[in-house]
């Protein structure tokens, strides 16, 4: 920052002292008010009418449900899609097979897609006027309005994220290590176990992170699929857009404080895992084994 | 334990990697895969490993037909090229993963101690606590060789063993396998693109190319006899002349060469740069020195035929020789290989 310093140095686009505060300066405003405030007006607010007001509204039974609801999705969906994601990573990366292109495709439509969307066609395939729905009412299974439903959909949102973290890693670890430890007379599981998941584990973690934040905060798709029943389908996100629309304002603001205290623990083990080496960056461990495994391959 | 290739075929997707090879390695023996990339020798190797199946043929190890064997039960030792050690585990846990993983259950203190004699043997006592990641390439190699030795292999497979070493470490490497071949008698196998590494080690040198053998035999066969001019090319340095075959004489720019038993027509005369010599008269090719290069081993001449060819050859250090000399190349052997 000194001058003799940049003086000795070739001059960098935007380095001059006004320029740069100009730039540092804008990204603090909007930092401040796109997402500071914000947050600050949860906490604010959600204490606006006292202590009392905000124990009452956390351990109103409908928050209490509203939260149990959102853990159990969170429950179901995320090992779910943990174990889909090391599946499809490892059929990806690891072997050779017809449609892989398109496997890939599929997995990242969830991203692509609105959740709402999502939720609109899980209407069609499980509702009563869907496909499966008549089949399914003649038996007593209810999904639609319904637990299932709202597991489902969290699932569908959350598809990719495990796999999306796993896939490059895998990819540029290629197929070395377990090639060697099959030749050595290792079985599949026992590959897996001591050398695939040991060199992937960072990352799967963050991707497991990723995928709970998101399956607790997923609103549009669940909104469609729960029928937002006080108390019997409303997972925590809805029940805050529900307590809003009652004009709750501290009850609304004390259920967000809650997701945003997810969010804050959250973010810190995404941090805690990137310090790790997880999150696209390659773990230095493995870097020697990254220069062109499939180069020769054929020679 | 002997190795027998028959009639194997390898495609990958459209693309024929391995068209009809048989090979035979014979039990002890120390054999050499050698070809430019491409050339299948490595899809070979992993055959013969098992981690690529054969389309067609079949492999055999010593009177089994192993063709179908899976890797994990083939009992084969593999070096990967890029050494493929697990980077979670130090050394001593690298070399001791194939003992653990092992259908026959071991004793702890039989692994410790089977992993100390591994460390012994490849000269890394001491080091059996260190990670991968924080010892030298050709340690790592060493490592990986004691990893795949760990298991008794009945046959001992290297994919490029010193391809990512540099030149140094690699030849101190290279006569440190051939001791610990010797020492252990092991049948291996071991693929590389670089001649001179393939010559110095193997007992035997089985030249490849699109996917097919074109010659094998010991390090002097296919050197002293090379049946065709790709490997005469691919060996080493080559000079080529234009030649024409005319009563059992090969003529070119001037030299002539006899071979016998050559049907009269076009032809290529192949000479390596030792072949050729430099003199003032004649008899012998009329050149012109176009630059002089000073090497550590001796000193290597450029020069232009007046029919136009380049032609490059070594002279004694002490020899005066320099650009713009005017004389004769002269040819001490060559060898001849009709045009098709």
């Amino acid at each position: 920052m000194s001058t003799p310093a940049t003086r000795r140095k070739p001059p960098r686009v935007g380095d001059q002292p006004l320029f740069r505060r100009l730039l540092i300066g804008i990204v603090l405003v909007l930092v401040a008010f796109l997402i500071l405030a914000p947050l600050i007006i949860i906490g604010v607010e959600a204490f606006a009418k006292g202590w009392q007001v905000y124990r009452d509204t956390i351990t109103h039974p409908d928050t209490r449900h509203a939260i149990m609801l959102t853990v159990l999705a969170a429950l179901v969906a995320v090992p779910v899609n943990t174990a889909f994601g090391i599946a499809a990573a490892w059929a990806i990366t690891k072997f050779d097979f017809r449609g892989k292109r398109f496997l890939l495709v599929v997995i990242e439509i969830p991203f692509s897609v609105s959740p709402i969307v999502a939720g609109v066609a899980y209407l069609f395939v499980y509702g009563l006027q869907g496909v499966f729905g008549p089949m399914l009412d003649e038996y007593g299974i209810k999904i639609l309005f319904a637990i299932p439903g709202i597991i489902l959909a969290s699932m569908f949102v959350t598809a990719p994220f495990v796999a999306r973290e796993l896939i490059p890693l895998m990819q540029a670890q290629g197929r070395d290590l377990e090639e060697a430890a099959t030749s050595l007379g290792a079985s599949g599981w026992r590959t897996f176990f001591s050398v695939t998941l040991p060199n992937i584990k960072w990352a799967l973690l963050y991707g497991v992170v990723l995928c709970n934040a998101r399956v607790m905060g997923e609103f549009g798709a669940v909104s469609v699929v729960s029928g937002n029943i006080r108390g019997q389908t409303n997972t925590l996100p809805l029940h805050i857009e529900l307590l809003y629309h009652d004009y709750q304002a501290a009850g609304a603001f004390a259920s967000a404080s809650i997701l945003a205290l997810i969010a804050v623990f959250t973010i810190i083990a995404k941090v805690a895992l990137e310090r790790q080496g997880a999150g696209r960056v390659h773990s230095p461990a493995t870097r020697p084994s990254l220069v062109a495994n499939t180069a020769e391959k054929t020679s | 334990m002997k190795i027998r290739l028959d009639h194997v075929v390898k495609t990958f997707e459209t693309f024929r990697a391995v068209k009809d090879v048989s090979l035979e390695i014979e039990s002890g023996e120390l054999v050499a895969l050698l070809g430019p990339s491409g050339s299948g020798k490595t899809t070979i190797l992993r055959m013969v490993a098992g981690l690529e199946y054969a389309d067609q043929g079949h492999i055999h190890f010593g009177d089994q037909d192993a063709t179908d064997i899976p890797v994990r039960d083939r009992g084969v030792g593999f070096v990967f090229q890029h050494y493929a050690l697990f980077p979670h585990m130090t050394v001593a846990e690298n070399i001791a993963f194939g003992m653990k993983v092992s259908k026959v259950k071991r004793e702890k203190a039989a692994i410790d101690a089977r992993v100390a004699d591994l460390l012994r043997l490849v000269r890394l006592e001491g080091l059996g606590d260190r990670f991968p990641a924080q010892i030298s390439g050709g340690q790592r190699q060493r490592v990986a060789l004691a990893r795949a030795l760990a298991v008794d292999p009945k046959v001992l497979l290297l994919d490029e063993p010193f391809g990512a070493l540099d030149a140094n470490v690699r030849r101190d490497l290279r006569r440190w396998l051939r001791e610990i071949h010797s020492e252990l008698g092991i049948t291996t196998l071991f693929v590389t693109h670089d001649q001179e590494e393939a010559l110095d080690l193997a007992d035997r040198v089985v030249i490849l190319k699109d996917g097919q053998i074109v010659q094998q035999g010991t390090p002097e066969e296919v050197c002293r006899d090379p049946k065709s001019s790709f490997v005469m090319k691919f060996l080493g340095d080559a000079n080529v002349l234009a030649a024409e075959v005319r009563d059992g004489k090969a003529y070119a720019s001037g030299a002539a060469i006899e071979v016998s038993g050559m049907a009269d027509g076009k032809a290529e005369l192949y000479a390596r740069p030792a072949d050729l010599d430099w003199s003032l008269q004649g008899p012998g090719i009329p050149a012109s020195i176009t630059r002089v290069l000073d090497r550590a081993d001796g000193r290597r001449v450029l020069a232009t035929a007046e029919t136009g060819e380049h032609l490059e050859f070594d002279v004694e250090p002490e020899r005066l020789v320099k650009a713009g000399d005017g004389g004769f190349v002269t040819l001490r052997r060559a060898k001849v290989f009709a045009l098709a």
